[in-house]
């Protein structure tokens, strides 16, 4: 009843949404067993390894943890300005 | 051949000793043969939320030393015909011990009781590594916050990776009144985020503070709401089907207690 009332009204205010969102970020670190800071190495080792590649636009580029039920997975949106041409 | 239960949180002060000391004087009365565990080198409290701190002489350290007999050291619990607790050391810390000396202790501990609870520490280093050597199965105590459950998945996890059985939940202390205002996570939100297996909720309840105070485990208490999830928990162990226990809202129970007596408001 007071779970209808609660859907009805929408409290997205509710703090327990906000603990359960922060601890959906914090665990999906904790279970890769990396930091904010080794993620953002990681993009930056990406980064240069596929400029060698591709003209990236780095303003746009993101990598983040994607969860769905039990598996996790590593998403990475990588927007090129160009390919390089390889040269012979 | 009994089976050993390490009793795990990861966070301190989320009730896994008094959870231990339930839990065992649950499967007590139900007449097991049930040895505690104090694995809290150095920290020891099993002893005194039993109330059973003035009759210890020898402890786990000495057992594991060979400086006493593991008879000798047990301390039987005379309220019950087969409960006993084997003390942690309070002047040594959590390298006294290694896990090997653990697991032999509580494989032999098997030999003679139906149950074995191990009271782990806090923490994830030695001292926790030393509770659940041993450990056929793990509970793993939570409660509605943050920092408990972030600390309870990180235990899941290394739990999983020493290739445990698969952890149960206890979640404890929750409030029926704050998660019905969207205040506190629930029992659904908690299993979602830790996706583990629920052994039992115990809602927050001052009878464990009074039972505490007096060394008496609330299990006993017929009139406590937590007694009374620990007796549910108790018999789900025991392979028992017990439905969840339905969660009171306390305020409005009391509000409704008012009204019958003639207080408004």
């Amino acid at each position: 009843m007071f779970d209808l009332f609660a859907k009805v009204f929408g409290r997205d205010d509710a703090s327990k949404e906000v603990a359960k969102e922060r601890l959906r970020l914090v665990l999906v670190h904790d279970r890769a067993s990396l930091s904010p800071q080794a993620l953002e190495d990681l993009k930056n080792d990406l980064l240069k390894v596929i400029s060698e590649y591709m003209d990236i636009d780095d303003q746009g580029f993101r990598v983040d943890f994607s969860r769905h039920d039990d598996a996790m997975a590593l998403v990475a949106n990588i927007p090129i300005r160009s390919v390089k041409r390889k040269s012979l | 051949m009994g089976e050993a239960i390490v009793i795990t949180s990861g966070k301190g002060g989320v009730g896994k000793t008094t959870t231990t000391a339930n839990i065992g004087a649950g499967l007590a009365k139900q007449g097991k043969k049930v040895a505690l565990i104090d694995a809290d080198i150095g920290l020891r409290n099993l002893d005194v939320v039993m109330g059973l701190e003035n009759r210890i002489v020898y402890d786990l350290v000495d057992v594991v030393e060979g400086f006493a007999k593991l008879k000798h050291a047990l301390i039987k619990d005379k309220r019950f015909e087969n409960l006993y607790l084997l003390p942690a050391a309070q002047t040594r810390d959590k390298t006294a011990v290694s896990p090997e000396q653990m697991r032999d202790l509580v494989g032999q501990m098997k030999e003679e009781f139906d149950y074995v609870l191990i009271d782990s520490p806090a923490g994830i280093e030695q001292g926790f590594k030393n509770a659940v050597a041993g450990a056929d199965k793990a509970l793993v105590v939570a409660t509605p916050e943050v920092s408990s459950v972030r600390d309870a998945d990180r235990i899941i996890g290394l739990l999983e990776a020493q290739e445990k059985h698969r952890p149960f939940l206890i979640i404890n202390r929750i409030r029926a009144s704050m998660v019905k205002k969207g205040d506190m996570m629930d029992i659904d939100d908690m299993i979602e985020i830790l996706a583990i297996e629920l052994l039992g909720v115990v809602p927050e309840d001052e009878a464990i503070v009074v039972s505490t105070n007096r060394g008496e485990p609330a299990v006993l208490n017929l009139q406590s709401k937590a007694g009374e999830a620990y007796r549910n928990i108790v018999r789900r162990l025991e392979g028992e089907e017990v439905p969840m226990m339905k969660l009171e809202d306390e305020s409005r129970f009391m509000y409704k207690l008012r009204k019958m007596m003639g207080f408004k408001g």
